[in-house]
């Protein structure tokens, strides 16, 4: 059990690498999901089939696939951001496909009566949307979107496929040297539950504080 | 339309509507033409470069790939299926010491990732003596990983029969494991099908990780190919087109079979009690998810 100490940086390192991917990664899949979920939710047929389009190729392509194709293919078509970013891009745009499924899903699970309350009350499209169906879509889904995020999370270890030093990269290089494959990649383990208890923390006092109080 | 969200428009709306279908046709043709510029200035577009795809040595060595990838997806979801079954019967078990450990195991693979789960296999057990052959690196990850998925999918099957279903097999005489036999587990099974496909589609992709393993699947089969004929974007693309058309048509089984089943509805199957309906609204995001369902975690 000697050199940990030596390894505690790299371990560290990959941590924050993880944490990194992870938030930068759920703020652009948010970011872009709501945009597709608009266009999937849209009286206008070529937007729709835009949103659907969407979710249908990254959904159904593997993430790996995506992470060398926009890590290798994006250079090669002269477009190029750094490592970090393109992994971070890819995860995201992936991942929204998800996040898109799951608002969907939401603003589905809202009564088409709420809507029509909404508009008989002389709201707009866009303000029932914002002032009724959203905040319920909103509280129907905490629970499942805090599970898709642990699944971002989980996903953003295929960052190490290319390259990225990350938890699991982190692991796998310090065990290289040590050659103690069972602390090392139990410590992963650990901190990746770590890390997903926070999103679960998260996710329920997200819940609590949408409840409808009684 | 499938949207609560308006009503069938007027004249006026349908007139902005036709407005905006124009702009937005345009501005997807100006997106298209900007990344077929961006492939043509970088030279990605020549004849040259493409027409390897169009010869057979090239699509021989891609199918060979493609049996890869249905070897280990195969041998990955029996075994995920077989796993999560028992896992699912021990979390309905009446006992403690089997719905305890049950619980911890999937909570636990839950926050782990399948590319720490496949390091492990790669690295950790040779060293503790067990040197698993390449495919098997990938498989048994894969399905650790996902035999906690697939124990949630039957967990949440057996839930979604109403108490009803055990309660008459129990006023029938019979004692649990047969209601659960005879009654609940065929009825089960049937509701969870599309799940379990979209769940198959999952592993499918998870399949791609055998680009770690230097397991000869479609993605690796790609990356050597790539590696020796230097047509990076086109391979990728290959590769990316045919795992859509294979995930494609499993999602589609999946949601054509759930259709028909809630068609069929009251009368083959009971009729859905209203955790039911609360799982079937979101389904179209159960179908297609390969984080598969959590209906326990779902609080509607």
């Amino acid at each position: 059990m000697n050199g940990w100490g030596d390894h505690l940086g790299t371990f560290a390192e990959g941590a924050l690498n993880t944490v990194l991917l992870t938030v930068f990664s759920f703020a652009g899949a948010v970011t872009v999901a709501v945009v597709i979920t608009a266009f999937r939710i849209c009286p206008v047929r070529p937007l729709r089939a835009f949103g659907t389009a969407y979710v249908e190729l990254f959904q159904n392509i593997p993430l790996a696939v995506w992470l060398v194709l926009f890590v290798f293919g994006l250079p090669a078509v002269g477009i190029s951001f750094g490592l970090f970013t393109t992994a971070a891009a890819a995860t995201a745009l992936y991942m929204a496909s998800y996040y898109a499924e799951t608002l969907r899903a939401g603003v589905n699970a809202v009564g088409a009566g709420q809507t029509e309350a909404a508009r008989a009350l002389g709201l707009g499209f866009g303000q029932s949307l914002a002032a009724v169906v959203l905040p319920q879509a909103l509280r129907a889904i905490v629970q499942p979107l805090g599970n898709v995020t642990i699944q971002l999370l989980m996903n953003t270890a295929l960052a190490a496929a290319v390259g990225v030093v990350e938890l699991t990269e982190a692991a796998n290089r310090i065990n290289l040297v040590l050659a103690e494959p069972l602390p090392v990649y139990i410590g992963a383990g650990v901190c990746y539950a770590v890390l997903a208890l926070m999103i679960s923390a998260g996710t329920a006092l997200t819940e609590r504080k949408l409840a409808i109080p009684r | 339309m499938t949207s609560p969200l308006f009503d069938s428009p007027g004249p006026r709306a349908r007139r902005r509507i036709r407005t905006v279908t124009v702009v937005a046709v345009l501005a997807g043709l100006v997106l298209v033409a900007l990344a077929v510029r961006q492939f043509a200035i970088n030279g990605e577009l020549a004849a040259a470069r493409w027409a390897p795809y169009g010869s057979w040595p090239m699509w021989r060595y891609l199918l060979g790939g493609l049996g890869g990838t249905a070897l280990a997806a195969v041998l990955a979801v029996a075994l995920a299926m077989l796993a999560g079954l028992v896992l699912a019967f021990a979390r309905v078990s009446r006992h403690l010491a089997l719905r305890a450990p049950a619980r911890v195991y999937v909570e636990a693979i839950r926050v782990v990732p399948l590319l720490l789960l496949i390091y492990f296999a790669m690295f950790a057990l040779p060293r503790y003596g067990l040197d698993l052959p390449l495919l098997w690196k990938l498989v048994l990850p894969i399905a650790v990983s996902r035999s906690a998925q697939f124990a949630e999918i039957f967990r949440s099957g057996f839930r979604s029969l109403e108490s009803g279903q055990g309660e008459a097999a129990a006023a029938l005489g019979m004692r649990p494991h047969q209601a659960m036999r005879y009654v609940i587990f065929p009825q089960a099974i049937r509701r969870v099908v599309p799940a379990l496909i979209s769940q198959t589609a999952g592993v499918v992709k998870d399949t791609s990780l055998g680009i770690v393993v230097s397991y000869a699947e479609l993605l690796e089969s790609g990356k050597v190919l790539a590696g020796y004929n230097r047509l990076l974007i086109q391979t990728y693309l290959v590769i990316a087109l045919l795992y859509f058309a294979i995930n494609y048509a499993l999602s589609r089984l999946a949601r054509a079979i759930d259709a028909r089943q809630r068609l069929a509805g009251p009368g083959s199957v009971s009729s859905p009690p209203p955790a039911r309906r609360g799982r079937g609204r979101s389904r179209s995001a159960a179908a297609t998810s390969d984080a598969g369902p959590r209906p326990d975690r779902v609080k509607a």
